[in-house]
């Protein structure tokens, strides 16, 4: 075991596929000889050279079309989008092009391709670069969004993510990359791909949330605990498909629920969880399952990112009107 | 009023410069004459019948699908007629290594290429049986997106540099398709990684009723290649012998190392641009059509032929029947194909069905066993 950053976790999760299969390709920009600009790929070009780990040209589009291509020809692309406010320029490829590959072909062709993209806010980063835009990906038919929130799920995910035989979008929170370390084990391991985990165990409600917004959960629910309330929280790891077993039973427990996500309220996937939990556990409901999100605004301007981004205060309130209620 | 500055003037000699170097490659002339013996493809007899044979065939295939969509006996269609030259002799410069990512319209060069006629009608119906690709045959389903194929092809070609392959990756679109942003990135990247690809334009002057002097000012469609870095060729796109020399040798720089090519074919199409209530008169001369249909790939092709003691009117004949009955019994196995049903789309979605699936293909297995 190793003390690791997530963005640790992540470079040491293409080390063991680049290692383990030699169809794994990492490409990007500037992923090469500068390991990346978050150093997500730091030390992967010298270790196994220019031939499985390579820059690109400048542009979103064309390296989603090399990840189709590459595919076709029995590679297993693992290509990067610097940022993902930019995925805009490469829609047609993953949600045009990859996604449907299987399905088009009639399982002739499929797309073994993982696309990591850091976004996500805090950190004052310029416009279109921390955007969430998860649930435009999560409304996709043909693909998985993965988002991490530790550097343990981070490795198991992104491994099980790249072995996977259909595309897979991986998205890598900015202000997680290196905010905290964990014990994450040397070697493989994997954790499957459409399974939540209950990060904290509680009785009165359950809190269903991802990426950074799990953190902020956890720390409302310890907040929450000093006032006597038992809370659970669920980090959905993956957030299509949703994992819809673990949902059900953590309601049907506690009878209240709160979906918590950093995305404006009219994005993101909280409105399909409240959908799914209103489908399969209203009999459960002592009170509404309410949302915690973002104001439906364009992303802040850096400055105004404390006052716009959800935290832990906005997850106590709604907890409290949920428990209350 | 601007003074005419020096620069100015050498700017304008900069553009003429540049069309000068994109000059038309033919070979057969309009009356089936040889122009230009010094680029003549090294084809033998059998050769030159077999293309002949491929366009002929063909030709029957859009005048047949033409009439089977009119009996709403086909679905989506792109007429073809026209493009045989620039469509066939391009894929009969292939190998059948070689990988073929089509458009729309490029449903002919996947038939050559090995794609049972059978499945070309299922997938202008609408069935998933249509694009099954048979394994060996080295094509992708046409691509509705225009451009995208363009990006997939340099990591198609990229792939089988990275395996050492001797092959390369062809891809085909239109006039129109130039203007996409997905074509210049993808011989722009074709260019950077050095790759085997060959880019097709097949600019047949009209993107449905847009002419091409409205999607650029370019003289050329060719010189875009200077864009990317790559070497450019304009070819008379009604002589299969020119579109043959020209992908030829293209291929040969590919497959040794040296990247990739823009070939710009001058075609027409003399049908609409496709079956869905297109009207190109709307758009287009009779006097325009007329200039064309003098230029008719098969016409000149015949006559070269004929002049050799290669082709005659009984050879065409059997062609024509063959084609007309291999149309017949394909519409028939096209016919015989089972109905799609949903948990059949469901089942082609994912290797493993994520929950979601599982649970709608028990609703629809239920509903389908009623």
């Amino acid at each position: 075991m190793a003390q690791m950053t997530m963005i640790q976790a992540i470079t040491d999760a293409l080390r063991t596929e680049l290692r383990n299969d030699p169809n794994v390709l990492v490409f990007g920009e500037d992923v090469g000889v500068n390991g990346g600009v978050f150093r997500a790929t730091e030390g992967l070009q010298k270790e196994f050279g220019e031939e499985r780990v390579f820059d690109t040209p400048l542009a979103e589009s064309g390296i989603g079309g090399l990840a189709v291509g590459l595919a076709l020809q029995g590679y297993r692309p693992v290509p990067e989008i610097q940022f993902f406010g930019f995925v805009f320029e490469v829609m047609d490829s993953i949600s045009g092009q990859l996604a449907r590959m299987r399905y088009r072909s009639g399982g002739r062709y499929h797309s073994p391709v993982t696309i990591r993209s850091p976004f996500g806010g805090g950190v004052h980063t310029p416009d279109m670069h921390a955007d969430s835009l998860e649930g435009l990906m999560a409304q996709q038919p043909g693909l998985k969004v993965v988002i991490p929130s530790t550097p343990y799920d981070a490795k198991g995910l992104l491994i099980s993510s790249i072995r996977d035989n259909d595309p897979v979008i991986f998205l890598e929170h900015m202000k997680l990359y290196r905010s905290f370390r964990q014990e994450v084990p040397e070697g493989e391991y994997s954790i499957p791909l459409g399974k939540a985990d209950v990060k904290r165990e509680g009785t009165d409600l359950s809190i269903i949330t991802y990426g950074a917004m799990v953190h902020e959960s956890l720390k409302a629910a310890d907040e929450l605990a000093k006032e006597g309330y038992s809370v659970e929280v669920i980090d959905l790891r993956t957030i299509a498909p949703l994992d819809i077993e673990t949902i059900v039973a953590s309601v049907e427990k506690t009878g209240r629920a709160i979906v918590v996500q950093e995305a404006q309220k009219q994005a993101g996937i909280a409105a399909q969880v409240v959908a799914e939990i209103n489908d399969r556990a209203i009999l459960s409901l002592e009170a509404p399952v309410l949302r915690v999100a973002a104001p439906d605004t364009v992303f802040p301007f850096p400055q105004a990112e404390a006052v716009w981004l959800p935290n832990y205060k906005d997850v106590i309130e709604t907890s409290k009107k949920v428990l209350t209620f | 009023m601007a003074s005419k500055t020096k620069t100015q003037l050498n700017v304008m000699q900069q553009l003429k410069d540049i069309e000068e170097q994109f000059q038309t490659l033919q070979i057969l002339n309009e009356d089936g004459q040889v122009v230009n013996e010094a680029d003549m493809p090294d084809l033998s007899d059998e050769q030159l019948q077999e293309l002949m044979t491929r366009m002929v065939y063909t030709r029957i295939l859009d005048q047949r699908s033409i009439s089977l969509n009119r009996q709403g006996r086909l679905g989506f269609y792109a007429p073809t007629a026209g493009q045989e030259a620039s469509q066939l002799a391009s894929q009969y410069a292939l190998e059948k290594e070689d990988f073929i990512l089509p458009g729309y319209r490029d449903v002919p060069q996947l038939v050559w290429h090995g794609l049972p006629l059978s499945q070309a009608f299922l997938w202008s119906r609408g069935h998933f049986e249509g694009m099954k690709i048979p394994e060996g045959v080295n094509v992708l389903h046409p691509q509705i997106i225009i451009g995208a194929q363009y990006v997939q092809t340099t990591g198609v070609a990229l792939g089988m540099k990275k395996r050492g392959a001797k092959s390369v990756a062809i891809t085909y679109t239109g006039d129109g398709g130039t203007s996409q942003g997905d074509f210049y990135e993808g011989i722009n990247f074709a260019g950077a990684y050095k790759a085997p690809a060959i880019f097709i334009v097949q600019n047949n002057r009209f993107a449905i009723s847009t002419p091409v002097d409205k999607q650029s000012a370019a003289k050329t469609l060719a010189q875009k290649a200077v864009a990317a870095g790559i070497p450019g060729i304009q070819v008379d796109g009604m002589d299969p012998l020119a579109v043959y020399a020209a992908v030829h040798e293209a291929r040969e720089r590919a497959v040794n190392g040296e990247g990739p090519t823009l070939i710009e074919t001058l075609t027409y199409r003399y049908g609409p641009h496709t079956m869905a209530g297109d009207d190109p008169t709307r758009y287009r001369t009779a006097d325009l059509d007329n200039e064309w249909e003098k230029k008719d790939p098969l016409v000149r092709f015949r006559k070269f032929l004929e002049a050799k003691g290669l082709w005659n009117e009984e050879k065409e004949s059997a062609v024509i029947e063959k084609a007309k009955e291999d149309i017949k019994e394909a519409i028939k196995v096209a016919d015989a194909a089972p109905k799609q049903k949903v948990t059949d789309l469901m089942s082609i979605m994912y290797e493993e069905m994520p929950q979601n699936l599982k649970e709608q293909f028990e609703l629809y297995k239920a509903k389908e066993s009623k």
